[in-house]
Order: C-alpha cells, then sequence, then structure tokens
C-alpha cells in the first residue's frame, strides 16, 4: 500500500471513531506524535513522585504516611502504564529515558515547583492530579488504543489521589490559624501554576492541528482548563478558601468562571528549564538511575543464566 | 546495551471463573520475576483473582487492516443468530 492510500485509509478509521492498534499502518507522524505525548506523560507520573517523596518522612500522621506512600506507589505505576503504551510504538525504555536525559523529551512543568510545606501536599493532590483528572478523563477517547486503555486504567486510581489531596486542605481549613494560612499559601502557589497545565491558550497552541485531526486530542487546551476551574471553585469556598485570582467571577451567560489573564511569561521560563526546580528533578532521576544500573546488569545477567 | 530485559504481556483474571483480559505488559527476565511484576503493576487494588504473563514475543495477532476479509466468512451465515428465525405468532420463548 503506497503511503497516500494508508494515509487516506488511516484517516477515514480515525473519522469512524475506531482505535488505531500498535500492528496498524499510521502515518510517522502521528507515531512520533504520540511517543511525544505519551512519553511525556509517563516522565510526568515518575518526576511527580518526588515533590511528594519529599514528604514521606514528614507525614503528619501514620494514617498520613500510608496514604502518601500509597499515592507516590500508584504514580510509578502510572508511568510504567505508559512507558508499556509508549514501547508498543517501538520505541525501546532505554531510549524512552534516555530523551529524558537529554531534554529532549519533557516532563509537566509543574513538578518543577517545591512542595515546601504540608498543605502544599493537600495541594498538589487536590489540583495537580485535579486538573490531571479533567485531563485523562478526555484522553480516555483519544485514537490510540494502548494509550486509551492506559488512561482508563490510571483514571479510576487517580480520583483516591484528588479527594485525599482535598482531604488534606479541608482538615487542615479547620485546624488553627497558622495552619489556615498554610493551606492558603500553598493555594496561592499552585493555583495559577495548575492552570498553566492545560497548555497555552488555543490561540497559540502549536501542536493542536493534527492532534484534532487524527483524535488524540478531542477536547481544546481552553476547553479542560475552564471544565477544572468550575468544579475546583466550588470546592474552595466549601472549605474556606480564596481562588488568588481577583478577576474571577462567574458568567452567568456561559455558566462558567471568567478568570484572569496567565501568566505565560512565567510558563515558558520554566519549560526552558529556570523553574525553581527544574535542575534538582532532572539530576534526582540521574543519579538514581545510574546508581540502579547494577539493579539492571544483575537481572540480564541472571535471565542469560535462566536461558542458558 | 539494553539492559531492559524481555517483554511479557499481562492478563488479569478478575474473580475466579471471569475471562483474562489483557491489562497490559511488563519487563523480566523469566516467568515467575513477570508474575510477581505483574501483580505489583497491574494489581494494587485486588483487580485479580488470577494473572497469566505470555512473552510478547509468542503473540501472533490478525492485523485490522486485513479484519473485513478476515471475518468476511461468518458475513453471510446470519441463520447463526436466533432472531433469523420466524416464532409462531402464540408460540411462548422457551
Amino acid at each position: 500500500m503506497n503511503t497516500i492510500a494508508m494515509e487516506t485509509e488511516f484517516q477515514s478509521k480515525i473519522d469512524r471513531d475506531l482505535f488505531i492498534e500498535p500492528k496498524d499502518a499510521m502515518p510517522d507522524k502521528y507515531r512520533e506524535h504520540l511517543i511525544r505525548q505519551i512519553s511525556q506523560h509517563a516522565h510526568s507520573e515518575v518526576i511527580g513522585m518526588q515533590p511528594e517523596g519529599n514528604w514521606i518522612n514528614r507525614a503528619p500522621s501514620l494514617r498520613a504516611k500510608q496514604i502518601l506512600l500509597a499515592k507516590i506507589q500508584d504514580e510509578g505505576g502510572h508511568g510504567l502504564y505508559l512507558y508499556s503504551a509508549a514501547e508498543t510504538l517501538n520505541i525501546s525504555r532505554e531510549e524512552l529515558i534516555n530523551q529524558l536525559h537529554t531534554g529532549k523529551a519533557k516532563y509537566s512543568n509543574i513538578f518543577n515547583y517545591p512542595s515546601l510545606t504540608w498543605a502544599d501536599i493537600g495541594a498538589i493532590g487536590w489540583l495537580v492530579d485535579g486538573a490531571a483528572i479533567v485531563n485523562q478523563v478526555a484522553l480516555q477517547r483519544t485514537s490510540y488504543g494502548p494509550y486509551a486503555r492506559a488512561m482508563f486504567r490510571i483514571c479510576k486510581e487517580e480520583s483516591f489521589h484528588q479527594r485525599q489531596g482535598y482531604e488534606i486542605m479541608a482538615e487542615m481549613m479547620k485546624g488553627t490559624e497558622d495552619q489556615r494560612e498554610m493551606a492558603q499559601d500553598a493555594m496561592n502557589r499552585w493555583w495559577w501554576p495548575s492552570l498553566m497545565m492545560f497548555g497555552p491558550h488555543d490561540s497559540d497552541s502549536s501542536h493542536a492541528g493534527n492532534a484534532f485531526k487524527w483524535k488524540i486530542k478531542r477536547k481544546s487546551n481552553d476547553e479542560l482548563r475552564q471544565k477544572f476551574i468550575d468544579k475546583t471553585v466550588q470546592q474552595a469556598e466549601v472549605i474556606g478558601l480564596t481562588v488568588p485570582d481577583p478577576d474571577l467571577k462567574w458568567n452567568e451567560a456561559k455558566q462558567g468562571y471568567d478568570y484572569g489573564e496567565i501568566d505565560w511569561e512565567e510558563f515558558k521560563n520554566v519549560i526552558n528549564g529556570n523553574g525553581p526546580c527544574n535542575k534538582q528533578r532532572l539530576a534526582h532521576h540521574i543519579k538514581y538511575h545510574n546508581e540502579g544500573a547494577w539493579v539492571r546488569e544483575a537481572a540480564l545477567a541472571y535471565s542469560e543464566k535462566v536461558k542458558g | 546495551m539494553d539492559t531492559q530485559l524481555d517483554l511479557w504481556e499481562v492478563f488479569i483474571q478478575s474473580k475466579i471463573g471471569a475471562h483474562h483480559v489483557h491489562a497490559g505488559s511488563v519487563h523480566a527476565s523469566d516467568a515467575q520475576m513477570a508474575l510477581q511484576n505483574a501483580r505489583d503493576t497491574y494489581t494494587r487494588r485486588n483487580e485479580g483473582s488470577s494473572i497469566w504473563v505470555i512473552p510478547s514475543k509468542f503473540v501472533t495477532a490478525s492485523t485490522s487492516d486485513d479484519a473485513d476479509m478476515f471475518f468476511e466468512p461468518a458475513n453471510d451465515k446470519i441463520y447463526r443468530h436466533p432472531t433469523f428465525y420466524v416464532m409462531p405468532e402464540g408460540a411462548k420463548q422457551i
């Protein structure tokens, strides 16, 4: 089959809402787009373990510590689901990790911010995982089968993350003056970066054209961001937190909130490596990846031995 | 050097008697390690009562490109469906 016939056949499958499976013919650009997106997603899950891991030893109770450990274990698991989905596109795990280490592949910008207080663990679960859920629910209908199925599994597990975060915030808001201030401070620092997680405004989104045509994306950045804001503002009000946006206002006509301008300069600055924790996050991953080399080598030696 | 071991496909049975359903894949050097990795990766919430792991290289798949042709022989055999048959007026379902 020549390239044009293949691409016509491929697009017709997409247009009929059929899933694309690993052995199906697909345009190189579709494959590349998916590898970029799925690997970025996988790296985000794994790098996202770092800001939370920072608080395991300081969790305020055994219950909180068990929950945090389970959540971080989930993030590692989500990374594995996604790496295995990416590997179906004919790229090896080694190459994926290598692309992360050389900076060719990115991870979500949000994890370049530090987790300074226990309230940050609440804010990460509530806001960051909340934003991730909105994004991932939409991706359950993405056109690539293995990615869609990984999303389905992840979404089932993710709602516990958002709930435990919200519970931390709610508990702190019922606490002392200091605790309420700490919760509000975390809200103030995490709100805007959470909105940035959905990416640039639709008018400025560089990869969007093909992503919609190929149904990798089905909802735009701004649609998803709006959905997140509308759900989250109400949750903030219920527990007495203030959303740090003076322009936030209910818009009766659109049945959603209007919100203030996002600081895209900051967004670009952090993406380009100048966020508070970029260097630390990557250096940490590289260090432990290298220190784990002996485990991989031992496993390989064992593998060769049992095969004779 | 590729140190990532072999790829195994994971099938989870949610409860005894149910079908084993494909869940994803893991890396492992042997069947025992594949089972344990599959358990840790795919059944953290008691999703499983049994797990199968199969080396990915042993999976042979039909392709969706050929699906029309491949499954065509079933298309004209609608008499395999009970709704093909007309029940006499007033006859009760078995």
